[in-house]
């Protein structure tokens, strides 16, 4: 239940995810476009990918539904919506044109700042901004 | 087949990562909502914190254990960039999730925000990327 233990397991967690995102090619933005390029040469790896993230993702889940709590932590933190609405696909829209325009999604975008690359810093300090923009929006509805 | 072997193992790990983040902290490993996290306090912050630090530590050790870095092209100018960073970063807000959140782990619980979510960004970054190959 200890704080330091959470910390580290979520470090291991993230290392694995970084460490995965680089072995699958996905920190490769001209690779995720041959993706989303179906008019050229598709390229299927995201299939892949995502195929593989998702299988093992699963099992997790069902194993964390016969979990009273998770083992480190005092509660699940889950998203709990089941509502279909104007936000959530405006977002996914919005977010699409985004990730086709530059390749970049943001696990890749930010496990790629590793590189010190120009362009993953321009990507990753707008996205940032752009998330910001969200937080006053919708600070100003409320 | 196995020009896909490393895209399946990478997947595998991402799996993983997801699965160990859900079973122990009872977190969900979405990019975008950990970061955006970063900038509300909370107890998880630090946590969240943390799996950002070993996200970017990722490539590093993937370049020691392969003894290369990954290929990274980026053929978008900075302008455009600029455009697609800030519409990736309100877009994932205001629709609650990116690839992570709503890809690996949405649809790993069968979620059916998660579902639309996912086949309204691929259908997008489809159209996307088929409206620059004619217009150029």
């Amino acid at each position: 239940m200890s704080g330091g233990a959470r910390i580290l397991a979520a470090l291991a967690a993230g290392l694995l995810f970084g460490l995965g995102l680089a072995l699958s090619g996905m920190l490769d933005p001209a690779r995720v476009r041959g993706f989303l390029d179906i008019g050229g040469a598709w390229d299927p790896s995201l299939v892949f990918v995502l195929g593989g993230a998702v299988s093992v993702s699963a099992l997790g889940y069902g194993f964390s539904r016969r979990l009273a709590r998770p083992a480190l932590a005092g509660s699940f933190d889950l998203p709990t919506s089941r509502r279909i609405d104007r936000p959530l696909v405006l977002g996914a829209s919005l977010f699409g044109i985004g990730w086709g325009l530059s390749g970049f999604c943001p696990g890749p975008a930010v496990a790629a700042l590793s590189t010190g690359a120009a362009p993953v810093l321009v990507f990753v300090a707008t996205m940032l901004l752009g998330m910001a923009a969200h937080g006053l929006q919708a600070r100003g509805r409320r | 087949m196995d020009a896909y072997l490393p895209a399946l193992g990478g997947g595998l790990l991402i799996g993983l990562s997801a699965a160990m983040l859900l079973v122990l902290n009872g977190r969900i490993a979405g990019i975008s909502g950990l970061v955006a996290g970063l900038g509300r306090p909370g107890e998880r912050r630090l946590a969240d914190f943390a799996f950002l630090v070993g996200l970017v530590l990722g490539p590093p050790l993937f370049s020691v254990i392969a003894g290369h870095w990954p290929a990274m092209r980026i053929e978008a100018s900075w302008p455009v960039l600029a455009v697609a960073g800030l519409l990736v970063g309100f877009g994932t807000r205001l629709g609650s999730g990116c690839t992570s959140g709503h890809g690996v782990c949405g649809l790993a619980r069968l979620s059916p925000r998660s579902i639309v979510a996912v086949l309204v960004f691929l259908a997008s970054g489809m159209l996307t990327v088929a409206l620059m190959r004619v217009a150029s």
